[in-house]
């Protein structure tokens, strides 16, 4: 196969460096903004579904009281309402299930004590893979460039 | 008599795979034996026939209805139709140990025949490890797990499958996929510990395993993809993936697989990090064991769990000698095995390639220590937690956005050393993602989802950008129209084309999979026959409510006419014209289980899907229970998911001699 | 590239591999761990802490308020009529500890959850059960004793406090053997 060759006539374009660099700075800032954007207020509804999504249906395996369609789920879905047109706040509510249920039945783990490693390990990980990466790389580049002389 | 003859043979199956292993063994020192790899082979092929010979007993139990047999008698019933019989096999443990130990003896034998006459210091190595996990499969199945196990007294008739699984067809396909996926590790980690056993050969392994990889890596992808089918299909809750602790199991050595495939191309080009690939083949290896333990022995609870059982132990202890083995191995040649090659420079491919290995090992280890974590607390503390679905997303997602950008710029970069050319390059790229991001920020895509599609584009247009490119390279070298080049690019370099296409699949995934999680609108209401509800952009109408009497179930079915818009106009009218789809959720009632299974209805664009369950019916109020839940961009997974399996099979694909 | 370069000593790849068989060790200690314990069994926080009090519409009628049972030693069972064949099991063995101790003390609570009241009424009299028993239909009572799933048993004290909690089916020798030791510790305090 015949060597690829940089296609220059990419090139080409209308605005110089400068232009092109502004219009970039322009770009990121746009799209930094509507990421940002503002975060809709949460109705009643989708507040219950929060909740619900973040407690462990107790009956069934492996599945969110929000998404589950066994009966307990469903009343819980329903108490959740209730307590949230009482005008008990999210932290409260999720309070009263883990008082009742313990911490089992948080789907996400709490942060504190002990449970902090399993928040902390992947980027732990990360961090030591990209270390690991980083010293590899600088010897193996090093040891390339001893060569090259 | 079935039954004897199973176990007849597969105890000879052990027979000679232990006998196959001890004269594989036996012969250690002296290096070119035909004899010894004849024997071998002979093994390979004597073990492969007895298991074959004893799958074949199995299938006649199962379609011939033998209620002797514990396993048939637990798993099929005088109702269940031809396919799930035969699909019984691997409906529940001792089978699906018989399908495994038969995937794993059948591509023993391939590599026996394949190999033949070749590699003569490295296969005899290879075979032994192969026929060394034989025996571990076979003798649980001749020991503990005998599928062939009889009933004291014959049953009038079975049980019958777990109902969850004969309720939809993609189960009669879906372990076969996974289960070729898992064992076919078991080669690359058959050669690389051939390798360090034998302690002569750098990089052959890799080159001969190389297809090996793709075919076993492309079988787990249509494993998930199949599986996340299912979960859709089956379980009614409108989602595909449950960050079950079985789902994790599949994907962990899938990540590792990934990675695997990625850093063998640098060993491959640059003859560097070997230790590290000898790693990586041999954790996904094991971590394919560490799946099938957790599938089986019921230590974390789990949908997919089959039982708890005395399978738990024998399987950690096979996983820890196969750990301690491994270890053993890699160190022993440890001080043998050396880097020959050299990095050009940090900005290059293969520095990129680096990087994602960083990413994806993390990804890994991050759902491995997730599904373990409670056992970890429990262990040290007592207490009971647990680590879901939203501990998942969020450590993932910014993790998956990472390598989207890793991918991105590494297709985008040269392997060596990359100059001025891929930093214009990389320009255009950065640019003409911001403007898309912009177009859909206007459009109205915010926050995490609009960073997560920005890098799915940054990362899809890296690879058009290759296709572009090397096509328009064609063409001035050659002057054939543009069909032709990309043609010919595939043609000529088809691992490299097609795997820029399997990222361009996982770009589709990926967007299904961000559009699935943001926009979903949910509804559940209880509907009078003639009643209507609102979901969405939708109107759903109960039609009415039937009983359809079939051989191996009951089903109720709730047909609901599908109105597009507010649709009160049409709603309204008696029949059903002006309705876009009819819909027939349904409840199935398996006699071989209380509480029936929901079987959604979907109704699948590619904008977005409607799927409706039948939670519950009244015949007597004539009314149902209907839950209503619209998801977008789901069926983006199933199309993306196809592509990369399509791809991964003709990357995979033999090229012409040429 | 006739002349290999150095790349790396093995020295610390050594100690990596030594860490990887600790590691290694480790996890497969915690599956071992792990498989000797059951993964559906999860303790109730609410052992040890005062009982919720509740309001109950009886299938007889009347209507049972806990505050009413104070001083008593109350066997709060929780069942449904589809729950077979614990609820079956054990459905016998409460109205015995009812027979046997109402006179001392002790009274047994029914709340039929997740149930519809013609199944749950043909239970009750297919067992002839006499101990007041109502349908929890919001399931919010359940909820606040942090039920699982049917049946579950809870043994309160005078005080008002759960003492033990009992998932799956229940025996009379195991509810009488809590209770005597309740009524032998005297009027409720431990």
């Amino acid at each position: 196969m015949a060597p690829v060759r940089p296609n220059d006539n990419g090139r080409a374009s209308g605005f110089g460096p400068r232009a092109s660099r502004r219009l970039c700075v322009i770009l990121v800032i746009t799209v930094l903004l509507l990421a940002a954007g503002p975060a809709t207020a949460k109705d009643l509804d989708a507040r219950a579904a929060a909740i619900a999504a973040r407690l462990r249906c107790p009956v069934c395996q492996n599945e969110s009281v929000a998404d589950s369609p066994a009966e307990l789920a469903a009343q819980m879905r329903m108490l959740i309402r209730e307590k949230l047109a009482a005008g008990e706040t999210d932290k409260q509510i999720v309070d009263y299930f883990v008082s009742k249920y313990g911490e089992w039945i948080l789907l996400e783990p709490p942060r504190r004590g002990l449970l902090w490693i399993v928040w902390l390990a992947p980027a732990v990980a990360l961090l030591a893979g990209g270390y690991i990466a980083r010293s590899y790389l600088r010897r193996a580049v090093r040891s390339s460039n001893k060569l090259e002389q | 008599m079935i039954a004897t003859l199973g176990s007849i043979f597969l105890t000879l199956a052990l027979v000679c795979a232990v006998g196959g292993l001890v004269v594989l063994l036996a012969g250690r020192r002296s290096r070119h034996d035909p004899v010894r790899a004849a024997r071998g082979r002979l093994a390979a092929a004597g073990v492969f026939g007895c298991v074959t010979l004893a799958v074949v007993m199995m299938e006649a139990a199962l379609i011939g209805f033998d209620f002797s047999i514990r396993y048939v008698a637990l798993n099929v019933n005088r109702a269940t139709p031809l396919v799930f019989r035969v699909a019984g096999l691997w409906g529940a443990l001792e089978g699906s140990i018989l399908l495994w130990a038969w995937v794993l003896t059948g591509l023993t034998l391939l590599v026996a025949v394949e190999y033949r006459g070749k590699h003569s210091e490295l296969i005899p190595h290879v075979l032994t490890v192969l026929l060394g996990i034989a025996v571990f499969f076979v003798g649980v199945m001749v020991g503990p797990a005998n599928p062939f196990a009889r009933l004291p007294v014959p049953a009038v008739d079975g049980r019958g499958l777990n109902p969850l699984l004969q309720n939809h067809l993609l189960m009669a396909i879906h372990p076969p996929f996974l289960y070729l996926g898992y064992v076919g590790f078991s080669i690359p980690y058959a050669f690389a510990m051939g390798t360090l056993l034998s302690g002569r050969h750098r990089d052959e392994w890799m080159t001969i395993t190389r297809r090996w990889t793709l075919v076993a890596w492309t079988s787990l992808t249509a494993g998930l993809l199949l599986g996340a089918r299912w979960s859709y299909d089956v379980l009614g809750w409108g989602g595909y993936w449950a960050w079950d602790p079985v789902e994790n199991a599949a994907l962990m050595p899938w990540l590792v697989a990934t990675a695997f495939i990625h850093s063998s191309m640098v060993q491959e080009r640059r003859r560097l990090l070997r230790i590290w690939n000898l790693s990586l083949v041999i954790v996904a290896f094991l971590l394919t064991i560490f799946g099938t333990f957790l599938t089986r022995s019921g230590i974390l609870a789990s949908v997919h769990s089959f039982t708890q059982s005395w399978i738990g132990p024998l399987f950690v202890t096979f996983l820890g000698l196969a750990t301690a083995a491994s270890l053993l191995a890699l160190l022993a040649r440890l001080p043998q095995i050396r880097d020959e090659g050299t990095f050009d420079s940090p900005f290059s491919r293969e520095a990129m390639m680096l990087l994602n290995n960083a990413v994806l090992l993390t990804m890994a280890f991050t759902v491995f220590f997730g599904t373990i974590f409670p056992l970890i607390v429990e262990a040290v503390t007592g207490a009971k937690v647990t680590v879901g679905p939203p501990f998942f997303n969020r450590v993932l997602v910014p993790l998956g956005v990472a390598l989207l950008i890793v991918m991105g710029t590494g297709t985008a970069l040269r392997w060596g050393r990359s100059g001025a050319e891929e930093i214009r390059k990389l320009g255009w790229l950065g640019g003409m993602t911001l403007l898309m991001m912009a177009a859909l920020g206007f459009a109205g895509v915010r926050g995490a989802g609009l960073v997560a599609l920005g890098a799915v584009l940054f990362m899809a247009l890296a690879q058009l950008g290759e296709y572009v490119r090397g096509a328009g390279a064609r063409r001035i070298a050659t002057g054939e129209p543009w069909p032709t080049a990309v043609r010919m690019l595939f043609a000529l370099n088809r691992q490299r084309y097609y795997g820029y296409l399997i990222h361009l699949g996982l770009a589709i995934v990926i967007t299904g999979i961000v559009g699935s999680q943001s926009g979903r609108i949910e509804v559940q209401r209880q509907l009078s026959v003639g009643r209507t509800m609102q979901v969405g952009g939708y109107t759903l109408r109960l039609e009415g409510l039937e009983a359809l009497p079939g051989p191996d179930k009951m089903v109720v079915a709730a047909p609901v006419a599908v109105f597009a818009g507010d649709g009160t106009a049409s709603a309204g009218s008696p029949d059903s014209t002006g309705a876009i789809e009819l819909l027939r959720p349904s409840e199935n009632f398996y006699r071989q289980a209380r509480a029936p299974v929901a079987t959604p209805a979907v109704r699948s664009t590619w904008r977005e899907d409607l799927y409706v369950v039948l939670m519950a019916f009244d015949p007597g109020a004539q009314s149902a229970v209907l839950r209503a839940v619209i998801t977008p961009l789901v069926s983006w997974i199933w199309v993306g998911g196809t592509v990369m399996v399509i791809a991964g099979v003709l990357a995979a694909w033999p090229s012409r001699p040429r | 590239m006739a002349v290999a370069p150095q790349v790396k000593s093995s020295r610390p790849l050594v100690w990596t591999g030594v860490a990887a068989a600790a590691i290694a060790a480790a996890i497969l200690l915690v599956l071992v761990f792990g498989l000797q314990r059951d993964p559906r069994a999860i303790p109730s926080p609410l052992v040890g802490r005062q009982a919720p009090g509740f309001i109950l519409p009886l299938f007889d009628g009347g209507t049972l308020d806990t505050r009413a049972l104070h001083g008593k030693i109350v066997v709060v069972n929780f069942w449904a009529s589809w729950c077979f064949p614990a609820c079956y099991e054990e459905a016998p063995h409460l109205q015995r500890i009812w027979e046997r101790y109402r006179g001392r003390g002790v009274t047994v609570v029914g709340v039929n959850i997740q149930d519809q009241d013609k199944p749950a009424r043909e239970f009750l009299d297919r067992f002839r059960q006499t101990f007041p028993n109502g349908m929890d239909p919001s399931g919010k009572i359940s909820i606040d004793y942090g039920v699982y799933g049917v049946p579950e048993t809870f043994v309160v004290d005078r005080a008002g406090r759960i003492v033990a909690k009992h998932t799956g089916a229940v025996t009379k020798d195991q509810l009488a053997s809590k209770i005597e030791a309740l009524l032998r510790g005297g009027a409720g305090a431990p």
